[in-house]
């Protein structure tokens, strides 16, 4: 097994040798962050477990691997829009295909778009919107904290951008489709930016799918900043195969009378980290950051959070539950920070774990920074396993063992959906949740939303 | 139509039920009485099927076959409802989802098609009214905070749409204020039949006085100490257990 210096000696010697094509297409601010990005990674390297911020997730398992890296588009032969339409038709969403980590070249136009919303690659966006593009590009996301932050950066070529100005409100929910498909194992980085102006509201679904059987490694990095009185949404749904290695930081900025929720729900994955960072940057901002995972095998899930209180009279929500069977392993990190100056501040937090077998792992950890004195947090974690009387309760009116298991497993990871502010995604899951609690992947198991394949 | 012989039951090893022997016939009411801690609750569980007990010594006979080799949810679809002294809340499990699932097992299992939609609904109004429960609390997950009174009409409720031979209810009448205890013991005697059965646990006359037993016997300490009619019930609210105790050398 190779040791850490070697792979990240493996990143450096890409990074030299491909920089003509790194720096190819992207424009100067880009090159510019991906430049200190990079002497920010020679420093940081891959986080291994010493880092305590990754004492639970081995990523060298992950990254030890002979990947091939993309670091130009390349042209698909198929048609995606064809393989990919959508069979839930109350999911009524404008959609959005990423091949990859790279826009979709032969992406249907989005004609249903209100005006002045530009949803387009990270790359023409540079080129096209500069003023919007090196306003927020870079802002948000912290490449000096966190190795594999920095090497997204670093190696950052394409991804998706989202713009809506200020005052436009989306109805429908934008669906962003992230594909892997590739005839060799891969290493896909992917980079987002979306940008919510003032008075602006947006939904976004976001699917992660394998096409292929291939083993993945993405590493992908969203920011978001969100003005004044905005909302916004973000859904993520995780559902890919046993050899997929995701890495998912996401960076939120909130401005004042802001209100975002944000739902990461990981169903299916060899082994995934997320990262959820908000900084509620103004006065009476509301977030809501949920997750639920459902595990078995020897599947891995990490979900580190950090919600940073900076400004007073905030209030976060953070909720995440887990389904833990067979050997899997999950581990979960709740940071909340509390500024001197952020009083009034209302900051909660619960992990919840339902444990099925006696191999399975949780590891749980709150961890509350506060230095303001007029504040109330609550933190609590649970590590359970199923409750008998409730159980009996159930088989004592003649549902049988199986189903009455079921049933409570899905009222347990219910509390989570529920929380999804798209009635029919939100049905939608429900089905998904079912089926994967039945020990069942979903017939097209590269597809969360059962597009036709 | 129930015949216990000989019932030994042990928790952790300490012997709970000491020998109870109990014929129920079809169409008959009994009523089990007793002090606080003698294992009317155990007999109850232990009918139902709760595995949390051992079942030491003894045989428990239902229509004909041994219950103490089925599933919970085999004795249930065979007929046996036990009305729990302390129900359970479930959060995120809807009432009407948990009833859906039960009445369509209930039908499976004799080989009925599951109900319609509608017909579910129809058949949900018509025992809510019997029990006069509230449609704000069936459309509640279940039993979720449901006031103790309401989780006891909730049983009845259950009790109304799943329709057992023989129901098992213990102490469903605790809680309950004068008109609760009116509307469930009402929603009770509708339901009997010619042929269903039922056992009443309970401390308090004043249920007896709705749902009249034909037979009513004091379990003490782990066995049936006494059997009579509907009179002992009276003579036990007047003079308490201690008569009992020192009959029985305690
Ligand atoms: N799960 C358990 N673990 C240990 N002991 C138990 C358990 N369940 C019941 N017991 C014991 O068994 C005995 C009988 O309890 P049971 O609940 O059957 O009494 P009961 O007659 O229903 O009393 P009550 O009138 O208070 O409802 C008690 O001493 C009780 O403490
Ligand atoms: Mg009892």
């Amino acid at each position: 097994m190779a040791n850490i210096d070697t792979i990240n000696k493996d990143f450096a010697d890409l990074f030299e040798q491909g920089k003509e094509l790194l720096s190819n297409g992207s424009s100067d601010c880009m090159n510019k962050t991906r430049e200190k990005a990079f002497v920010q990674f020679q420093e940081l390297g891959v986080p291994t477990r010493v880092n305590e911020n990754y004492k639970y997730t081995n990523l060298i398992p992950a990254f030890d691997h002979p990947y091939n890296v993309n670091l130009r588009y390349m042209e698909v032969d198929v048609d995606l829009n064809d393989i990919f339409q959508c069979d839930v038709p109350e999911l009524d969403t404008n959609m959005v295909l990423l091949t990859n980590g790279w826009f979709y070249g032969n992406n249907k136009v989005l004609t249903e778009l209100p005006e002045g919303v530009i949803v387009c690659g990270v790359q023409e966006a540079a080129q096209k919107y500069p003023d919007i593009f090196n306003a927020h590009y870079g802002k948000y996301a912290k490449p000096e904290e966190d190795g594999i932050v920095a090497l997204n950066t670093a190696l950052a070529k394409d991804g998706l951008f989202i713009y809506v100005p200020k005052g436009v409100v989306i109805d429908k929910p934008i669906q962003v489709v992230n594909l892997l498909r590739s005839d060799r194992d891969l290493m896909a980085t992917q980079r987002n930016l979306f940008v919510i102006e003032e008075n602006a509201q947006a939904k976004i679904i976001v699917c992660d799918h394998t096409l292929t059987h291939h083993k993945y490694l993405s590493n992908s990095v969203t920011e978001v900043n969100v003005a004044p009185n905005a909302v916004f949404d973000l859904y993520t749904l995780q559902n890919q195969h046993l050899n997929s290695v995701i890495l998912n930081s996401i960076f939120i900025r909130q401005d004042k009378h802001s209100n975002v929720l944000t739902n990461t729900i990981s169903l299916y994955g060899g082994t995934i980290r997320n990262n959820h960072h908000v900084l509620l940057d103004g006065e009476h901002c509301e977030n809501n950051t949920y997750g639920m995972y459902l595990m078995d095998n020897k599947q891995h899930v990490d979900n580190f959070t950090s919600i940073d209180h900076s400004k007073p009279n905030c209030l976060s929500n953070e909720h995440f539950k887990g389904v833990m069977d067979g050997e899997a392993t999950a581990a979960f990190a709740g940071r909340i920070y509390v500024r001197r100056d952020a009083q009034k501040t209302l900051a909660y937090q619960s992990n919840n774990n339902l444990l099925l077998s006696d191999d399975a792992q949780i590891n749980t950890k709150p961890q509350l920074i506060i230095d303001a004195d007029d504040v109330k947090c609550s933190h609590g974690a649970t590590v359970g396993q199923m409750d008998e009387d409730a159980l009996f309760y159930l088989r004592a009116r003649g549902i049988d063992e199986k189903e009455a298991r079921q049933m409570l497993m899905f009222a347990f990871a219910h509390e989570i959906i529920e929380k999804i502010r798209v009635e029919p995604l939100k049905d939608r899951i429900d089905a998904l949740v079912d089926t994967r609690l039945r020990g069942e992947i979903s017939k097209c198991n590269t597809c969360a939303l059962a597009c036709k394949n | 139509m129930l015949s216990i012989k000989n019932l030994h039951v042990s928790i952790d090893g300490k012997e709970i039920l000491k020998g109870i022997n109990l014929e129920i016939k079809p169409g008959e009411v009994h009523a089990i009485m007793g002090p606080n801690g003698a294992g009317k609750s155990t007999l109850a569980s232990v009918l139902a099927g709760r595995d949390l007990y051992e079942v030491t010594e003894g045989e428990i006979i239902f229509q004909g076959k041994n219950l103490l080799d089925m599933a919970p949810e085999d004795r249930a679809k065979e007929g046996i409802f036990l009305g729990f002294q302390y129900p359970i809340e479930i959060p995120g499990v809807s009432t009407v989802n948990f009833m859906k699932t039960a009445v369509n097992e209930h039908r499976k299992h004799k080989g009925l098609d599951p109900l319609t939609a509608s017909d579910f609904l129809r058949l949900m109004r018509d025992k809510k009214a019997l029990v006069e429960i509230d449609s704000k609390l069936t459309n509640r997950s279940v039993n979720e905070g449901f006031s103790g009174g309401e989780k006891k009409k909730n049983e009845i409720f259950q009790m109304a749409m799943l329709e057992p031979k023989l129901a098992v209810l213990d102490e469903t009448d605790s809680g309950l204020d004068i008109d609760a205890l009116r509307i469930v013991a009402n929603g009770v005697n509708k339901l009997k039949t010619a042929e269903n059965s039922t056992i009443v646990i309970t401390h308090y006359q004043r249920l007896l006085d709705y749902i009249i037993p034909d037979v009513v016997h004091v379990l003490f300490d782990g066995r049936i100490v006494k059997t009579a009619g509907k009179e002992l019930a009276l003579e036990l609210e007047e003079k308490g257990y201690d008569w009992i105790k020192e009959e029985n050398g305690k």
